[in-house]
């Protein structure tokens, strides 16, 4: 049964899409959208609204550290001095350095250049698995050290810092009993907050992984960018909260 | 047309479902499970939904079973415990939260602002697969033993002084956490950039503006339930120590995570169900809602305010009095654009022409069921007699007011409204009108009791009780029963009714919405040719002006072939 | 009354308590709760009944047989600024009036009498300061205000006594404290109505209201002869404290006597006034309580001390005057007048002296 002729309908240009050039009705355009310029912007949208979900979520673990760094300040102190600037330094320009290439990455898909592109996302993508080897080194460190909570939590590093090394160097008093118990807290944050960070971190080098594979075949190179530019918009928030995460983890008290 | 009713069907001896629609277009299991378009999970969404509800409805049952005695008869304190905790997780996680926007949403908004489909079809998909698994889970925990701790995990209880599945009824809500994100996001993205050319957003019916808002709550509040449980499941798993006060951790920190989301949770609930109303309202009064832009900026108003009332359901529990202060004046704020909208349908009835099919019926039972449940969360959020009130059986009666009373009435609103569009049949009018009353007065009788025994003291999450509140308590399980009819009424003759219920046609109750104006069922694309919207929402007179075109072109058709007819005779 | 018979007045009695709507008014506070409640009552019906009547009045006057034709109205600024404006003044009249009572619920009077209370799954132990121990029941006197002071050992716990119209949660970490005075004798209900597990709904008890000078035998009647301060006074001696707080010039800690409700300086920087949150606080969580002037070097006692044992030292030291020592013969049954205020100009002397009846 046919539409009510009640209804005004649009001219008649795109509802044939069979007779117009691929232009105008390219491959990739899904049905459901009137142009490649209305699929681009929702899509563009849509990721900008997941990554608002993502601050929400990053943002109650944000809310606990706030809290806690508050009431036991000193455990923090003691708890942040344990992590190696160093290495934190590191892995932020590798990030950064990463969201760099990436960029290009989006540049060499919006100016077609392919091989440009394939090569930028795989600076990318080795960049990414260097910042993860670098967390492993930190995260092996500290489990060695017995600073992962629920796992034999040691104290003895802030009860006797004179015997350990990190706290030595950063000229760490001894904390009393209670303080010292409270940096459990401080490292349960840590894993948490760098733990589901690595976890975005890994689920977008998988997509990387994907992207550098579908580049080589031209893939986003033909017009059909969005693909790239969304995970660019990822890319850039995973870097972004990292720098957060860096500042207010690592750089506790540090002189 | 009957001066009774406005339902206008085609001549039945010769109506005909579309031979092209949406069911039809593709066979097999697979094409369902597979499928992207929209209206199709809805379907897949509407089964499974109902499933869910009555393994909720059964478990409620249990629950006013144990409850006819003072004494736990029926069964063992644990496993009460176990009943009710299952109870409000299926019914608020794996019914309430996605009920309408689940179905009546995913069917129904493309086909309202004229788009083909949602923005992100395969997601949405993902969505029910989502949806699915934590069901799954959920039913899952039920088989191996459950979990006792309450739908809210309250620590240190659920963390360290239980030893039942907690683990895995938090990894179901966590993954149907991700499934109302996700549709959330595709409602906010499809609402902003696929509306037909002329739908501006004041022109789009109040159900779209319904579902923005809850879908804003979705999209901004879930994440801050995930990371609670996933905090709960840390510490249980390896003791972290984040909620353990003898680490240093503080378990009313997991109280502020948890409610601020589960109070948003409540609008996510209630809002689109508020969508339906006003469809239904404008429609079988003839009348363009009264106050559109009111009801319309009341629903964003809901969203956004009740993002910051969420330590109301903590006012008891050592926070500053000074905080106390402040969320409970803001939670006598959310209330107003509530009490806006109860008038504003209430004026849409106002010098309309009206008819009382069953979705109006429903509708009534809503404004004033929701009036009664409104009114008592006044009482809830002014502190002083929250102090008596909280943590008894007014809260339960309050919430089932508004979550039953309200949120499922308006649920089956919708269902009944749209069934002729979804099917492309009609349900038989008399038997879902005694239902519709059925289910009114059951729900009266099982939870009006409930708020009686909350002022005296009855306690809520209690096995066992003093011999003083049996009376009530009788009371409140003699209506569930009745409930319970009022219920299975519908699933039986709308399933009767797939078969053997009047062929609707286009648009039964001439309403104005865009949907109305194409088949029924409809096309997988849902228009042949896509709309442009040149007039206002619940523009009655533009439906005039078509159904006058229309007749008049049937009459030139008519006379053009009785002209043939004619010639060729002669 | 007298053309009833006394069985038919019986049974309307007994009937129209077991059909009660509310429970009994048996504190101060009751009624005026009760009167925020009832408001509230009737505001709700007069607005179900408003929008009721409108919307029966509506459906039969504009159903379609009647009105066949509906009238297109856009709106009225008017009546949405009405039905805007006046519920609005309504709730927020139920604000003002519902903080008004919730203020005086949780700020108790300087007077009041504290009693403690330790939640545990899935029983109440109730600790009065003159020694006396109950479980699951409290027994208080008329006319006196009463501050319960509660903490939970281990889960969210809520006490709840509905015919005083006052609830607070224990929860296990921190005190917190409602106060109420009981104005008819009687026995109500306690719950717990907090979840807190599989016997919650075992959690209940009897609070008892008595005269005072009932409340006075029952005192003497249920000491177990050694009051909460005599009890933390050992507790003092057995952990060492008087090791570092005692009154010697060269003492390594702060001198506790009368140190309950005054202002101390931190060495953190602030002042804080020392009172049972603090004092618990001090006692399980040191290092960030120091008082100014003195190295950080108290020990913790968390998890050596069990929750009862905080609050026997807390009344340790409430009731320390000059003297380290507390008089053996600290009052275990009387109620020394005003002994129990918060601060320390209301705190009397310890009465010295024999038991009296």
């Amino acid at each position: 049964m046919p539409d009510s002729p009640a209804i005004a309908h649009e001219a008649d240009n795109s509802a044939n899409g069979a007779n117009t050039a691929n232009t105008e009705h390219p491959p990739y355009l899904r049905h459901h959208f009137n142009s490649t310029e209305q699929q681009a912007d929702a899509s563009n949208f849509a990721m900008w609204l997941f990554l608002l979900t993502e601050v929400m979520f990053f943002g109650g673990l944000f809310t606990a550290y706030l809290v806690y760094r508050n009431w036991y300040y000193p455990a923090f102190v003691s708890g942040s001095h344990q992590l190696n600037v160093v290495w934190g330094a590191t892995n932020t320009l590798v990030l950064i350095f990463s969201s760099f290439t990436m960029a290009m990455a989006v540049w060499c898909a919006e100016t077609s250049r392919r091989r440009g592109l394939v090569l930028c996302l795989t600076f990318t993508f080795i960049l990414g698995l260097g910042f993860l080897g670098i967390k492993s080194i930190e995260y092996s460190e500290k489990i060695e050290k017995h600073h992962v909570p629920g796992l034999h939590y040691s104290l003895s590093s802030f009860l006797d810092p004179a015997h350990d090394a990190a706290a030595r160097a950063a000229g760490d008093k001894p904390l009393p009993l209670d303080m010292a118990r409270k940096t459990e807290v401080y490292f349960s944050l840590y894993f948490l907050m760098t733990g589901i960070h690595a976890l975005h971190m890994i689920i977008g080098i998988g997509i990387l992984g994907f992207m550098i594979f579908r580049a080589r075949a031209g893939a986003y190179t033909a017009g059909h960018v969005t693909f790239v530019e969304n995970f660019g918009l990822y890319w850039h928030f995973i870097d972004i909260i990292w720098i957060y995460l860096f500042a207010l983890l690592y750089l506790i008290s540090r002189h | 047309m009957s001066a009774h009713t406005i339902v206008s069907l085609l001549d039945q001896s010769t109506a005909k479902i579309p031979k092209d629609n949406y069911i039809t277009r593709e066979n097999g299991l697979l094409s369902w499970l597979l499928t992207s378009d929209h209206k199709r999970i809805a379907i897949l969404y509407l089964i499974s939904l109902s499933f869910f509800f009555f393994i909720g409805g059964a478990l409620a049952g249990l629950i006013r079973l144990e409850l006819l005695t003072p004494q736990t008869d029926l069964m063992a304190t644990d496993t009460y415990n176990k009943v009710f905790t299952m109870h409000g997780v299926i019914m608020v996680f794996f019914f309430l939260v996605p009920s309408v926007p689940a179905t009546l949403g995913n069917f129904l908004i493309p086909m309202m602002i004229g788009a083909k489909d949602l923005a992100l079809p395969k997601v949405n998909l993902l969505s029910w697969y989502l949806y699915m698994a934590g069901g799954l889970l959920a039913l899952y925990t039920m088989m191996v033993g459950g979990v006792d701790t309450g739908w809210t995990f309250t620590t240190p209880l659920s963390t360290h002084y239980v030893n039942t599945n907690v683990l895995t009824t938090g990894l179901a809500v966590f993954v149907a956490g991700f499934s109302s994100i996700l549709t959330g996001l595709n409602f906010i993205v499809t609402i902003h950039k696929m509306r037909a050319p002329g739908m501006t957003w004041f022109r789009l019916p109040l159900f779209i503006w319904a579902h923005y808002a809850a879908s804003i709550l979705m999209v901004l509040a879930t994440p801050v339930v995930a990371i609670a449980i996933v905090l709960v499941m840390l510490e249980r798993t390896f003791g972290i120590g984040v909620f353990d006060p003898a680490k240093g951790g503080d378990p009313l920190l997991f109280q502020h995570l948890f409610w601020f989301y589960s109070h948003p949770a409540v609008y996510i609930m209630i809002l689109p169900g508020m969508g339906v109303i006003s469809e239904v309202i404008s429609t079988f009064s003839r009348k363009r809602i009264f106050g559109y832009t009111a009801v319309a900026f009341s629903s964003v108003a809901i969203a956004v305010f009740g993002f910051f009332v969420w330590a109301h359901h903590m006012f008891i529990m050592g926070i500053s009095n000074y905080a106390v202060l402040v969320f409970s004046l803001l939670t006598m704020l959310v209330a107003v654009p509530s009490a806006i909208k109860i008038f504003n349908w209430t004026f849409t009835l106002y010098k309309g022409s009206i008819t009382f099919e069953t979705p109006l019926l429903y509708a009534f039972g809503f404004m004033g069921l929701f009036t009664i449940g409104g009114m008592t969360g006044v009482f809830l959020g002014s502190s002083g007699t929250d102090i008596h009130l909280t943590e008894t059986y007014f809260i339960v009666a309050h919430f089932h007011f508004v979550m039953v009373g309200g949120m499922l009435m308006a649920f089956l609103a919708g269902i009944h409204f749209w069934w002729p569009k979804i099917t492309g049949r009609m349900y038989p009018e008399k038997l879902s009108q005694l239902a519709a009353v059925v289910t009114f007065i059951g729900f009266n009788f099982t939870f009006f009791p409930q708020f009686i025994l909350g002022t005296l003291g009855m306690p809520r999450r209690y096995a066992s009780y003093p011999p003083e509140f049996q009376i009530l308590n009788v009371f409140s399980t003699a209506g569930a029963t009745i409930l319970g009819v009022g219920y299975l009424l519908p699933v039986l003759y709308l399933v009767w009714s797939l078969k053997y219920g009047a062929i609707a046609g286009n648009n039964p109750w001439q309403a104005t919405g865009l949907e109305w104006q194409t088949q029924s069922p409809p096309l997988t694309e849902n228009f042949a040719v896509m709309p442009i919207m040149d007039h206002e929402a619940y523009d009655y007179a533009w439906l005039e002006g078509q159904q006058q075109k229309d007749e008049q072109q049937h009459r030139q058709l008519h006379e053009r072939q009785k002209e043939t007819e004619v010639t060729s005779a002669g | 009354m007298n053309h009833l018979s006394p069985v038919i007045w019986q049974f309307l009695v007994k009937w129209m308590t077991n059909f009660a709507l509310f429970p009994p008014e048996a504190s101060k506070i009751a009624p005026q709760m009760d009167a925020l409640y009832f408001f509230m009552v009737l505001v709700s019906l007069i607005g179900l009944t408003i929008v009721v009547l409108l919307v029966t009045s509506f459906s039969i006057l504009y159903n379609k047989k009647r009105h066949p034709v509906a009238v297109q109205i856009e709106g009225s600024t008017l009546l949405e600024a009405t039905w805007t404006i006046i519920p609005l003044g309504l709730f927020l009249v139920m604000f003002i009036w519902g903080a008004l009572i919730y203020f005086r619920v949780f700020t108790p009077p300087a007077n009041a009498m504290n009693i403690y209370v330790v939640g545990k799954q899935w029983m109440w132990k109730v600790e009065h300061p003159g020694g006396q121990h109950e479980i699951n029941a409290l027994h208080v006197p008329t006319g006196r205000a009463v501050q319960l002071t509660l903490i939970s050992q281990d889960v969210f716990h809520s006490f709840s006594i509905p015919a005083f119209r006052v609830k607070r949660e224990a929860i296990p970490g921190r005190y917190t404290t409602v106060w109420f005075e009981a104005t008819k004798t009687g026995t109500y209900h306690l719950f717990c109505t907090q979840y807190c597990g599989t016997n919650h709904s075992q959690m209940i008890g009897d609070v008892v209201v008595m005269t005072p000078e009932e409340y006075r035998k029952w005192l003497i009647s249920s000491t177990s002869g050694s009051s909460l301060a005599q009890n933390g006074e050992r507790l003092f001696a057995s952990l060492s404290c008087a090791a570092c707080h005692n009154t010697r010039p060269d003492a390594r800690g702060p001198s506790l006597a009368n140190v309950y409700g005054s202002k101390l300086a931190l060495s953190a920087g602030g002042t804080v006034i020392a009172d049972d949150a603090y004092l618990r606080e001090a006692i399980l969580n040191p290092s960030q309580h120091i008082t100014q002037g003195y190295a950080p070097i108290m020990p913790t006692y968390q998890g050596q001390i069990s929750e009862e044992g905080v609050i026997a030292l807390i009344e340790y030291i409430k009731n320390l005057d000059s003297d380290y020592r507390v008089q053996q013969t600290l009052n275990t049954t009387d109620l020394p007048p005003g002994s129990e205020g918060k601060t320390p100009a209301a705190k009397g002397q310890v009465s010295k002296g024999t038991v009296k009846p």
